[in-house]
């Protein structure tokens, strides 16, 4: 299995405030990397340095083998490969659903658009939202416009997906119809950065389990190891903390 | 350039005297405006489709009717229609309270809006009488709201009062008119200067205040 | 009330509703293009310029447009620009107006959440992509209520135009007044032609603000 992403030594500082320090981290194609960690620890804004929507102060992020950088025609290029979706699903809501899906493709990679709306279709009933198509984001619930922002992700064909937090924002009903898209996606073999907190999901859907805890990676292993057998006495902390006994 | 007509006698304080009136009937029609508007801001509320009605008549006419119309209408027409011989001022104060008015009802009524009827819910509960709820509850609520919007309000009428020369008020616009004649011959080019610096006047009356009200909307919705 | 001097009165308010309504579109024409111009600049911040127009939108929005007109039609002459009382009430309007709808429009652009831009940025658009296909038609909906208001404070703003000697509809009436003391059917002309010029956009224009809220935020 090829390495797609590979993370060296990055660091970002906020004036003073050091969010993480020398992180390094490699993604194998297909591989399932979940973060979890205490709130404020820098998960998102580690996330959001992967796709430049942060500029990293050290270090270096490659994409299969190509430096991000920030010379903007290279951007533009790495975030069609890198997909993003965010806590806040924040759709375009001056456009229906499948408008939505199809702009990007259509304006970024020229797509045709009956091929764009074709699959834009599918994906739609992949979810069950094939009825919504037409609808505004106001009329869908938060669960229904999160799985619209994924399959709008999607719909760039990108190498990686990157998942921020997506259901922190939801009602509880509507976590699991999100987290299901998730898990069918790992299933087809995506290659996936989580940051959640939703620990029984994590453990489900992650190749490898990892902690972050004031801006560095404390632990890191595979699920069985990481849950059953925590080395760390911060981790076994923190995973205590979701843990209740009477 | 015309700036020395206005360092000559009296002239300066002449022009800063006719800001003055502008200000005058400004400050009389805004807390006049304040009082019935609230107490009509209140009454929208309430559920009769008559009184409904009539403020929503009311309103629009005074978003319709140019200023200018409202004071032609009144100065002039009320010597005919009723015989009284208003002045210029009093006019204009009942024009601009007129139009005041329908503008603070509906600040307040939008206020008033904007309060989740939880607050009206919990207070009742807590055996609050209506009138308590009122004082206590809503109105500090809305003041914070109403204010910037006010302060929008009373800069808007300074700025109309420019109007009132135009039926024969000697504000700061006469005013200026009367020092350029007066000084036709020996500052021909005092037309310039002279309005320039009403201009300016103008500009230092409303611009602090607006100000204020942009610092203190700032400072209240955070 | 009679009816024989209102039809006799019609065509000289005619002729005036007429010449207000040119001279009042063609100011908020103007008043459109320097708005949308100075909400630029200042939403992207653009260098000098944008100060500028801060400084041009704070003027203009705390002077009355009577006193702009006097500067213009009376004051400049002086320093050596002749202008009109067409062109004056024309640009008079347009600045004044601008002022307005700069503010409008930029508290549109501004209004536009964050993760909008960011959320179209990670799927890879432009920067100008972003703008126009995602940002821009959102203020305009966003400022639609904004611009509506500022319209209509337009034209009946030109009701001052009879101060430097347009003949427009207020200047009719007083003219009237003064020569036939026709009061009455001078000022019920007066009304009903401004009723005409501004109730159809004030109607029109609370069509569009309901079109605009419902579109952004489905209520």
């Amino acid at each position: 299995m090829g390495e797609i992403l590979n993370i060296k030594g990055i660091s970002k500082r906020f004036d003073d405030l050091t969010v993480f320090k020398n992180i390094s981290m490699k993604v194998a194609a297909g591989e399932v990397v979940v973060i979890v960690g205490p709130s404020g620890c820098g998960k998102s804004t580690f996330l959001r340095c992967l796709n430049a929507l942060e500029a990293i102060d050290d270090g270096e992020i490659s994409l299969d083998g190509e430096t991000i950088g920030s010379d903007s025609k290279n951007l533009n290029k790495i975030r069609e490969k890198i997909g993003m979706v965010f806590q806040s699903y924040d759709l375009f809501p001056h456009k229906t659903v499948l408008q939505n899906l199809t702009l990007a493709p259509v304006k970024v990679k020229k797509a045709d658009r009956k091929e764009a709306e074709k699959e834009a279709l599918a994906l739609l009933d992949r979810v069950g939202l094939l009825s919504k198509k037409d609808n505004y984001p106001r009329q869908l619930s938060g669960g229904q416009k999160q799985r619209v922002a994924i399959i709008r992700a999607l719909m760039m064909h990108p190498e990686i997906l990157l998942l921020d937090e997506i259901t922190a924002a939801l009602d509880p009903e509507m976590v699991r119809e999100v987290l299901d898209v998730v898990l069918s996606l790992a299933k087809e073999g995506r290659t996936m950065i989580i940051v959640t907190h939703e620990m029984q999901f994590a453990r489900a859907v992650a190749d490898r389990m990892v902690f972050m805890d004031g801006g560095k990676i404390i632990e890191e292993g595979s699920p069985e190891d990481f849950f059953e057998k925590p080395k760390t006495d911060r981790l076994k902390k923190f995973l205590h903390s979701f843990t209740y006994e009477k | 350039m015309g700036f020395e007509v206005l360092l000559k006698g009296s002239n300066m304080i002449r022009l800063l005297g006719g800001l003055l009136v502008a200000l005058r009937i400004s400050l009389v029609s805004v807390c006049i405006s304040i009082i019935l508007g609230t107490v009509l801001g209140v009454a929208m509320t309430f559920k009769s489709p008559v009184v409904r009605g009539v403020l929503r008549v009311y309103l629009e006419i005074v978003r319709i009717m140019p200023q200018m119309v409202l004071l032609f209408l009144v100065y002039f027409g009320a010597t005919k229609a009723m015989g009284i011989n208003l002045s210029a001022e009093a006019a204009s104060v009942i024009v601009f309270t007129f139009w005041g008015t329908a503008e603070m009802s509906d600040l307040v009524r939008g206020a008033l809006k904007g309060i989740p009827k939880i607050q009206y819910e919990s207070s009742v509960a807590l055996g609050l009488s209506n009138v308590q709820t009122y004082a206590y509850v809503i109105v500090p609520q809305i003041i914070r709201r109403m204010i910037p919007l006010s302060i929008n309000l009373i800069t808007r009428m300074i700025k109309t009062t420019s109007l009132v020369m135009m039926i024969g008020i000697v504000e700061v616009l006469k005013v200026g008119q009367q020092i350029i004649e007066a000084n036709r011959k020996s500052s021909p080019n005092a037309a310039f200067g002279v309005f320039l610096t009403i201009f300016g006047l103008y500009f230092i009356a409303c611009w602090p205040i607006s100000r204020l009200s942009k610092h203190l909307e700032k400072k209240w919705s955070a | 009330m009679d009816f024989e001097v209102i039809t006799s009165y019609l065509p000289r308010y005619e002729k005036a509703f007429f010449l207000t309504i040119r001279i009042g579109w063609l100011g908020i024409l103007l008043s459109f293009a320097i708005g949308i111009l100075s909400a630029f600049l200042i939403h992207f911040r653009v260098p000098i310029l944008s100060k500028i127009m801060d400084v041009y939108v704070e003027v203009f929005r705390n002077t009355p447009l009577l006193v702009q007109l006097f500067f213009i039609y009376f004051g400049l002459p002086k320093a050596g620009i002749s202008v009109s009382a067409e062109s004056c009430g024309i640009v008079g309007l347009g600045l004044l107006g601008g002022s307005y709808m700069s503010e409008a429009i930029r508290s549109g652009l501004d209004s536009i959440p964050r993760m909008q831009t960011e959320s179209a940025v990670a799927l890879g658009l432009t920067k100008p992509q972003v703008f126009f296909s995602v940002i821009f038609p959102q203020a305009l909906t966003l400022s639609a209520p904004a611009v509506i208001a500022n319209v209509i404070f337009l034209l009946k703003e030109t009701s001052v135009f009879s101060a430097i000697s347009l003949m427009d509809l207020m200047f009719t009436a007083k003219d009237l007044i003064g020569l036939y003391y026709n009061t009455t059917e001078a000022l019920f002309l007066l009304v009903v032609f401004y009723i005409v010029m501004l109730l159809p956009v004030s109607v029109l224009g609370s069509v569009i603000e309901k079109k605009a809220r419902f579109r952004m935020l489905g209520d």
